[in-house]
């Protein structure tokens, strides 16, 4: 087979790949759903400081929950049957995605960033938990739909089964997922405050010091500290922080706005006052997260003076921020 | 974040693409908004890919000494660093040092080659060697 195309598939730009591609699925399939509706029914919002797991040397920081939390939310919350399939041989793996091509259907796909051409050269790392939809294939190439990018784009095959079957941390393995069964409708009044409170206990009652709002605080120290010591990583540091908090895919400051925009979606929805507060109050945060970006950026060009109490500050006010919007939905 | 202050500093990080942020407009409503980027992001982004640079030119001077072997320069080129290596080959770290002597790594077997060229997505000829001077 060298050539299918789904014709009604319409791509649409997400800030962040996986809840990309649940929302354009969800709404392919008949369900309309933004991409911060399908950030936050997954209470995909969070914060971990992990500092015993390395990525190329430093800590691993994450602002949202690990690859495939949305998806598994779109199969559990949102009751969506989905088929999600892995493949030990990459020529099977490459033929069962031609086939479902075939048949006119639209198949997520789990790749590594570092193996896809159309990706500008300064972005390419080895990442290997990046999501993707294709809607169809053209002689040697596949149409692919990359939700963080303006338009559709092109991939050649060879370099298709590359980012695939990439090994290494969160190897993709081939997977591919495509949903059978779709819900009649979604039931928003429970959905909402369900995903709410979930993601309410992950931010303010994690059982270790590294996740959530104690988490953040923790980061604090922990800049504090290597700025105390004139550890000459320190400036490393600091911008593989600013990294993953606004590079490929967050919506901006670390997923915040995209989760304030999720609760006032969900507060016009409900006509629920508490959620319509908690949006500014979460935008707020965002809008200090960004400062920290900001400060630090200043700081490790030298065009302000090094100063980790400052940073440790604005990083503390965020969790200030978080801390009390969080306390004001307990009661949603 | 106000749509007023998205900023669109445009980034050579983004090959002239825009990225969708989130941002609330001058009724407090969110919308999707694209940027062309922004300075710190870029600037962190920068400074990750030179820090890659920055080891993979040190093993390029290391190899051309014969200090260390091709293997970690071919390394650092495709943007790995040891656990990276590590995972995609399947190997053992403890492995993967010892063959860094440029001695060892002149006696490999091709099939083993083969297994680290085929993980970074070069040939086993490429792998053999260094280029002449690093890129750029």
């Amino acid at each position: 087979m060298s050539h299918a195309l789904n014709k009604s598939f319409v791509h649409r730009q997400s800030a962040h790949c996986e809840s990309g591609v649940v929302s354009a699925m969800m709404t392919h399939h008949g369900i309309p759903m933004t991409e911060p509706m399908a950030f936050g029914l997954a209470s995909a919002l969070t914060f971990a400081y992990i500092p015993f797991v390395k990525m190329a040397g430093m800590p691993l920081i994450a602002y949202r929950m690990p690859p495939g939390a949305i998806i598994r939310a779109m199969q559990k919350r949102m009751g969506v049957k989905i088929v999600r399939q892995k493949f030990r041989d990459p020529k099977a793996g490459m033929a069962a995605l031609d086939e479902q091509l075939a048949q006119g259907r639209i198949v997520g796909l789990q790749t590594c960033v570092y193996w896809l051409p159309y990706f500008p050269e300064p972005m390419r790392f080895h990442f290997n938990a990046h999501n993707m939809i294709v809607y169809g294939k053209e002689g040697d190439e596949y149409l692919v739909s990359d939700p963080v990018f303006e338009g559709p784009v092109r991939c050649p095959a060879a370099a298709l089964e590359k980012a695939r079957f990439a090994k290494g941390a969160m190897a993709a393995k081939g997977l591919m997922y495509y949903p059978t069964q779709m819900p009649s409708s979604l039931e928003h009044a429970k959905l909402i405050p369900d995903a709410v409170r979930r993601n309410c206990r992950t931010m303010s009652y994690a059982p270790v010091p590294i996740v959530g709002i104690k988490g953040i605080r923790y980061l604090a120290n922990n800049v504090v500290k290597l700025g105390r010591k004139n550890d000459p990583s320190l400036n490393l540091y600091l911008s593989h922080i600013v990294r993953m908090q606004e590079e490929i895919g967050t919506g901006g400051a670390g997923f915040r706005f995209i989760y304030a925009s999720y609760l006032q979606e969900s507060a016009k929805l409900l006509g629920n006052h508490l959620l319509a507060d908690a949006s500014k109050q979460m935008t707020a945060a965002g809008d200090e997260w960004r400062r920290f970006a900001l400060q630090s950026a200043k700081m490790v060009r030298g065009r302000t003076e090094m100063n980790v109490e400052t940073l440790a500050g604005i990083l503390n006010t965020c969790a200030d921020k978080e801390a009390a919007m969080w306390r004001s939905l307990r009661v949603v | 974040m106000d749509l007023g202050s998205v900023p669109q500093d445009t980034s050579p990080t983004y090959g002239g693409q825009r990225k969708l942020l989130y941002a609330v407009d001058e009724n407090g409503n969110y919308t999707g908004v694209q940027s062309q980027g922004w300075e710190p992001e870029t600037q962190a982004t920068l400074t990750a890919v030179a820090e890659l640079d920055r080891l993979r030119d040190d093993a390029w001077r290391r190899a051309a000494a014969g200090q260390t072997s091709a293997l970690e320069f071919h390394m650092f080129d495709r943007r790995m660093e040891f656990d990276t290596l590590a995972a995609t080959t399947g190997l053992w770290r403890w492995r993967i040092r010892r063959h860094f002597d440029p001695r060892r790594f002149a006696k490999l077997s091709t099939a083993l080659l083969a297994r680290y060229a085929d993980a970074m997505g070069i040939t086993v000829e490429q792998l053999r060697s260094v280029p002449p001077l690093p890129k750029e």
